[in-house]
């Protein structure tokens, strides 16, 4: 009986291991369940699965410092990686921008690519009586302490940035007293603003799908240049005229020091995954908007936020 | 009736040969992931999702799988609980307190048997409750703001007085420490980061899996080192293994009891399991005409905290399919697979995807059924464990332990971290200051923390608001009262058990 048991043991965590000694790896900066999880899971998966890659990739998780850990462990330890990809996002950078991964600077890897962008959103109940998204700015900017937003990142995060980057186009600059709870994801923000505890809720779309589609909230504003695909009746902020752009990007990076050869491999990869049907499929699912961008295309636009965030970020005053 | 025609729909689906078949298989993994210390419900998920993909299952069959591991998982998390006073997961941590004193009398295979029993009550009732309310029940996370849970958070720390039962003072200290412990990472609130020294492996404060194995597992390991074994259950010899029906038949209202309260806490996005088994623990001890039995080895303290963190992970259900809100960690990994297979939980999820979710609701009643036969007499198999000799399993099971906290984190500072807890543990042990309570610290006071200071911020720092709905005014009422009432009933609970038929009459008193 004793060797029954054992051998039962020993079956169940060869099932969990035996996937490690595969050759190629992709870490998910963060617990199984996030945005990070998704964009290693369904894109390592259809990668295989069209062929674009040859072998299997195995999901990690390296959960830590909001996706600090995986990065100063890639830096450190594993610099020339070439079968390496690592999840990345808007938060992303928005943690290099503020300096949030002890020191650590966007420059010490390779920005790989990213094939969708989840839209930021303004969402609102329905019963608000806020019916665009300049009633509710006004609203706010004449009374900031009657209103609170409830967004998935914790202050100073993206979610919140989205926020005060609007009411900032509209004029206002007291940006201090505008009240922003950060929970525990989209889901849970829109949670929170239908049970009428907070007025708004700022996050991505594919937070709120289930939602739009009961009719249990309204969108104000979608922060994207065009209206999203199969959402065609949700205004852009831009058509309402506060012109901000905040996207939620779902890409990869490489270790720096990895081969020339091997970032083109990844990359060609990626831009398989970008164009195929599996992968359209998967953006219709879970709300994601067209964002191709793959190269070094990528790597000056990463910069780029990176920059603008930290601008911000230090006049906002959610960062020293 | 619709329902019926829903039901029959599921069944259809769940019923095949190939998904009994997963549900099974699902069943036996579960129950030893949950089993093992350091492997619980959510990693076990998450480890088995590559799997499911490689198998290449469809939506349904993977969720088939993934729900009967989950049960499985909480169905198991009792047995090192019980057998090596090692939560083989959290939501399991109450089940320490009078499930491990049982077996160490000899009754092992009894306790086991039990909670088998009252695991699958809880499950069981909790799937029929998902089944016919969850529409309507999905609201209920609507009524729970800020100031709501800090309530609720308040109340589970209220009644904690009494679970230090010879030492309330030690209690409390022990609370504290967790309570400490939770302060640790960045502040949701601020985005600023407490306590951490500058190293991002604390950042996201510390993982209550590596607080478990290390002040449980790994502490018993350094008793074991002191005491040569002589202070340990293992190598205790086995009575015939038989089915304790008079336990059973005592313990049915606190089961029922359980169940609801359990249910309930796995409503609430957040509070989970573990909430739902310290509360029915607390309610069944408040109420109970003796407690001295409570933390001895009394059946009534192990059928209520399985009961609850079982009929938990149903409620955790809920939310997770009805709002895309995951209650639990375990539902966050769920929710991950769902969203990974195309399928978008929300409101409208009953109605747009129905073979989904009723294939799901049978397969999780197949499972149940499963799970408990398979239990009983596994429990003979289990049992065995006790005869390894203690030198080998002790090592064996801190070993796993290891490996499952490490395969989730691959961080070798939660292991560094893990023995640290381990240290504490063994101090905490020789002062003889309980370790369940660091734990209810960690896991709850963090949430707690936050709900206040979200309150805050939504009221301008008025302290009014926490008293200003219904639902917070009774949770404050109940908090209060589970905190004084004790203190001047306790005369009257002091008297001699009477085992008296209107034994509930006095329930809603704590």
């Amino acid at each position: 009986m004793k060797h029954i048991l054992k051998l039962s043991f020993a079956a169940a965590f060869s099932v969990g291991l035996s996937a490690q000694s595969f050759a190629a790896e992709c870490i998910a900066p963060a617990n199984p369940g996030g945005g990070w999880d998704f964009t290693c899971r369904t894109i390592t998966k259809i990668m295989t699965d069209i062929g674009a890659y040859d072998g299997s990739i195995q999901v990690t998780n390296m959960a830590g410092g909001g996706g600090g850990l995986a990065f100063t462990h890639v830096v450190n330890e594993r610099n020339s990686d070439a079968d390496l990809i690592v999840a990345a996002s808007t938060a992303t950078a928005t943690r290099l921008a503020q300096n949030a991964y002890s020191g650590m600077t966007a420059d010490q890897v390779r920005f790989l690519g990213a094939i969708g962008a989840d839209p930021g959103v303004i969402v609102v109940a329905k019963d608000s009586p806020y019916q665009n998204l300049n009633d509710l700015l006004d609203a706010v900017i004449a009374d900031p302490s009657k209103h609170a937003f409830a967004g998935g990142s914790a202050a100073g995060g993206y979610d919140h940035l989205k926020v005060l980057m609007a009411l900032k186009r509209k004029g206002f600059t007291d940006i201090k007293k505008v009240k922003y709870i950060g929970v525990d994801g989209d889901a849970d923000a829109i949670t929170q603003t239908v049970g009428g505890f907070t007025s708004a809720m700022t996050g991505d779309i594919s937070g709120v799908v289930g939602f739009i589609k009961s009719g249990d909230v309204r969108v104000l504003a979608s922060f994207t240049e065009e209206r999203i695909p199969g959402f065609e009746n949700i205004p852009t902020a831009r058509e309402q005229g506060v012109d901000v752009i905040a996207v939620n990007w779902r890409g990869l990076y490489t270790p720096k020091n990895a081969s020339d050869a091997s970032y083109k491999q990844w990359t060609e990869a990626l831009r398989k995954v970008g164009a195929s049907s599996e992968w359209k499929e998967a953006m219709v699912a879970n709300g994601l908007a067209p964002f191709n961008m793959v190269g070094s295309d990528f790597q000056s636009y990463v910069d780029g936020v990176i920059g603008e965030v930290r601008a911000m970020s230090v006049e906002l005053g959610v960062m020293k | 009736m619709e329902l019926f025609a829903n039901l029959a729909l599921g069944f259809s689906v769940a019923l095949s040969p190939e998904t009994l078949a997963l549900a099974v298989a699902g069943c036996i993994l579960g129950t030893m992931i949950g089993a093992l210390p350091g492997l619980g419900p959510s990693n076990g998920v998450a480890i088995l999702i590559p799997l499911a993909f490689s198998f290449g299952l469809d939506a349904t069959h993977s969720l088939v799988l993934m729900t009967a591991v989950y049960y499985g998982a909480m169905y198991g998390g009792r047995i090192s609980s019980i057998l090596l006073n090692i939560p083989g997961d959290e939501p399991a941590m109450m089940t320490t307190l009078d499930g491990y004193p049982m077996a160490k009398a000899g009754r092992a295979g009894d306790a086991l048997v039990l909670s088998g029993v009252a695991s699958f009550v809880g499950a069981f009732l909790a799937t029929i409750g998902l089944m016919l309310l969850a529409p309507i029940l999905a609201r209920v996370a609507f009524m729970f703001g800020p100031a709501e849970y800090f309530a609720l958070y308040l109340l589970a720390f209220c009644t904690l007085g009494g679970l230090g039962s010879n030492n309330q003072a030690k209690a409390a200290i022990s609370v504290c420490l967790g309570l400490g412990i939770a302060m640790i990472g960045v502040d949701k609130s601020t985005g600023l980061t407490r306590f951490t020294g500058g190293s991002l492996h604390l950042f996201d404060g510390v993982d209550f899996l590596v607080a478990i194995v290390g002040l449980f597992a790994v502490a018993e390991v350094f008793v074991f080192i002191e005491s040569h074994g002589r202070d340990s259950a293992i190598g205790v010899k086995l009575e015939k293994i038989r089915i304790p029906v008079k336990d059973i038949m005592n313990s049915g209202w606190t089961m029922l009891r359980g169940t609801g309260i359990g249910f309930v806490a796995g409503l609430l996005p957040g509070a989970g399991a573990s909430l739902g088994s310290f509360l029915a623990y607390m309610l069944e001890k408040s109420t109970a005409r003796d407690k001295s039995t409570f933390g001895t080895g009394e059946p009534r303290g192990i059928a209520a905290p399985e009961a609850g963190n079982n009929a938990a992970a149903g409620g955790a259900l809920v939310p997770m399919l009805t709002l895309g809100v995951p209650g639990s960690g375990t539902t966050a990994v769920l929710l991950a697979l769902l969203m990974t297979l195309n399928i978008t939980p929300g409101p409208l999820l009953f109605t747009e995807r129905p073979e989904v979710v009723w294939g799901l609701i049978a397969s999780l009643l197949i499972a149940n059924v499963v799970l408990l036969i398979l239990n009983v007499p596994l429990v003979r198999v289990f049992s065995r464990i006790l005869q390894v000799p203690a030198a080998v399993l002790l090592p064996g099971v801190t070993m796993i332990s290891f490996v499952g906290i490490y395969s989730l984190s691959g961080s070798y500072f939660d292991l560094l971290l893990m023995i640290g807890f381990g240290v504490l543990g063994y101090v905490l042990r020789k002062l003889s200051i309980p370790a369940v309570p660091v734990i209810l610290g960690i896991l709850l006071g963090g949430h707690m923390e936050v709900s206040l200071r979200r309150a805050m911020v939504l009221s301008d720092g008025d302290w009014t608001y926490l008293f200003a709905s219904p639902i917070s005014i009774g949770l404050w009422i109940a908090a209060v009262a589970g905190f004084i009432l004790p203190l001047f009933l306790r005369p009257y609970l002091r008297t001699p058990a009477r085992v008296t038929p209107d034994d509930d009459a006095d329930r809603d008193r704590g």
